[in-house]
């Protein structure tokens, strides 16, 4: 089996340093939305200047490396052993050459283990066996302060007033957003997974963040929710770093899941402007990074 | 834009008004949860003994602190082997995790400036008032840029805390910040939640 360390280490400075095409896009439009010399547009103005630099110097977007979390999509014919090996020792490395900050800290004696390695659980790696012959390896890298305020609503909420339905799910998102305020480094992007367990339901919120901004909802039904959701939680003003202003939200993502007759659950996953996610794809001796 | 030279002085503090840009140039120190945490327990409230070099670290910091300026911040810094310590990236993290401490800790040790992002709650504002104090909001996220103005480490404390819990101490120079709460009781945070807690009142109620 080929070892992939080099390419996953390629992946990882890719995802810290280099900001998706369109998130930066969207936060190109986000400027031009604020009021001339407001705090909201200078906060915007230096994201941007961030987002330049790191590119050019491999650096960091955010400080906050976050919680590595790593889809990997595998054909027939591959270790899941030997992958995480591989993938550990990348992340051992990326740390190391300072693309990453030594995240892992031990919760029960406090320390933290220096080279981004914890238990099994950091850094997160799903497995997923798949037909075909590529070999994919999706890694997002999500910051404290962001899933902080993430939050999770089981319906009925009788201070909301918020039932068990779409209409109920959007007073329990509208409701995370005010929470939040400027805490998660707004703009963000959402993910909301209705239904499933309190485990299960945030997982997909998190995963449902892996595709691409302004992809529309299949069901429209829910394409419509992911709009106006959007629409009223800028409504709301909170703005960039929640200093006031037009953009606190850039995108919404909402997926469903089976639930218990019993459980109504809305779990939000708040995704802070840097919004670090990048892809590779081994397909026979190449490899491509998106 | 107000250049503001650190140590800082009470008429400076009591002339910054929320929304004032300010560029921050001298020596401030890093902390952020585990650090106030062991201030306040070790120090303040002394509810655990101080133990290993906690008193000659509580030395040092105190005039690197008084008048001085405390930075939420976890950064990611290279040259750990070598000692040759730089700051790769380093923007603020969120200030509302240090809500239960940070009064306490401005008053104890006279600390006139606190940076981090998000704001802060009624407790810290009150503290500003008396100390007298600022809160100086840096844009979240804008790692490598803040990481610039970083144009020394002078040392570490308590690097056992972990590379981003440390007490970095650390010159800057024109250091970008805006101020959010100031010393006369006012607190852009407290006008952004309520003027949007009104609106998402409306959204619900639809």
């Amino acid at each position: 089996m080929r070892d992939l360390t080099n390419e996953i280490l390629e992946l990882i400075r890719l995802t810290s340093s280099h900001l998706p095409a369109d998130v930066e896009k969207r936060l190109r439009a986000a400027v031009e939305k604020e009021a001339a010399g407001s705090a909201a547009q200078g906060a915007l103005e230096t994201i941007l200047k961030n987002v330049e630099l790191s590119r050019q110097n491999s650096t960091p977007i955010c400080q906050d490396t976050g919680t590595p979390i790593f889809y990997v999509k595998y054909p027939l014919g591959w270790s899941t052993i030997q992958l995480r090996q591989m993938i550990r020792t990348a992340l051992a490395e990326a740390t190391k050459r300072s693309y990453m900050r030594p995240n892992a800290v031990d919760a029960i004696y406090d320390r933290n283990s220096g080279n981004n390695l914890g238990g099994d659980d950091f850094p997160y790696i799903h497995f997923e066996e798949v037909e075909g012959d590529e070999l994919t390896i999706e890694l997002m890298l999500k910051g404290g302060g962001c899933e902080n305020v993430g939050a999770q609503y089981s319906l009925p909420d009788n201070r909301l007033g918020a039932g068990r339905d779409l209409a109920g799910v959007r007073k329990a998102v509208l409701d995370a957003v005010h929470k939040a305020q400027g805490q998660g480094c707004a703009p963000s992007i959402l993910g909301v997974a209705i239904g499933g367990d309190r485990g299960s339901g945030y997982l997909k919120s998190k995963e449902i963040l892996y595709q691409k901004i302004g992809e529309p909802n299949a069901d429209p039904k829910l394409a419509a929710l992911e709009t106006q959701l959007t629409e009223e939680a800028n409504s709301m003003g909170i703005g960039p770093m929640g200093f006031g202003g037009q953009t606190t939200v850039i995108d919404t993502k909402i997926t469903g899941l089976s639930r218990l007759p019993a459980s109504y659950f809305v779990s939000v996953s708040y995704m802070c402007w840097a919004y670090r996610r990048r892809k590779m794809t081994v397909r026979g001796d190449e490899v491509m990074y998106e | 834009m107000r250049e503001i030279t650190i140590p800082i002085g009470d008429d400076v503090i009591r002339s910054l008004k929320v929304g004032d840009p300010v560029a921050l140039s001298g020596v401030m120190v890093t902390g952020r949860d585990t650090v106030h945490k062991w201030l306040i327990e070790t120090f303040i409230k002394q509810t655990r003994p101080a133990q290993g070099d906690d008193l000659q670290v509580y030395e040092a910091l105190k005039p690197l602190l008084k008048g001085g300026v405390i930075y939420h911040c976890g950064p990611v810094v290279s040259g750990l082997d070598t000692k040759q310590y730089k700051f790769v990236a380093a923007g603020p993290t969120t200030s509302i995790r240090e809500e239960p401490y940070q009064s306490d800790v401005m008053k104890h040790f006279d600390i006139k400036g606190v940076i981090g992002k998000g704001g802060m709650g009624a407790k810290t504002l009150k503290g500003c008032q008396e100390v007298p104090g600022v809160y100086f909001h840096a844009i979240g996220g804008a790692a490598t840029f803040i990481a610039q103005s970083v144009t020394k480490v002078l040392g570490v404390y308590k690097l056992d805390f972990g590379v981003p819990e440390s007490l970095w101490v650390i010159e800057v120079k024109d250091f970008p910040a805006v101020v959010t709460m100031d010393a006369h009781g006012q607190s852009l945070h407290e006008v952004v939640e309520e003027q949007s807690g009104k609106v998402l009142a409306e959204l619900l109620a639809k």
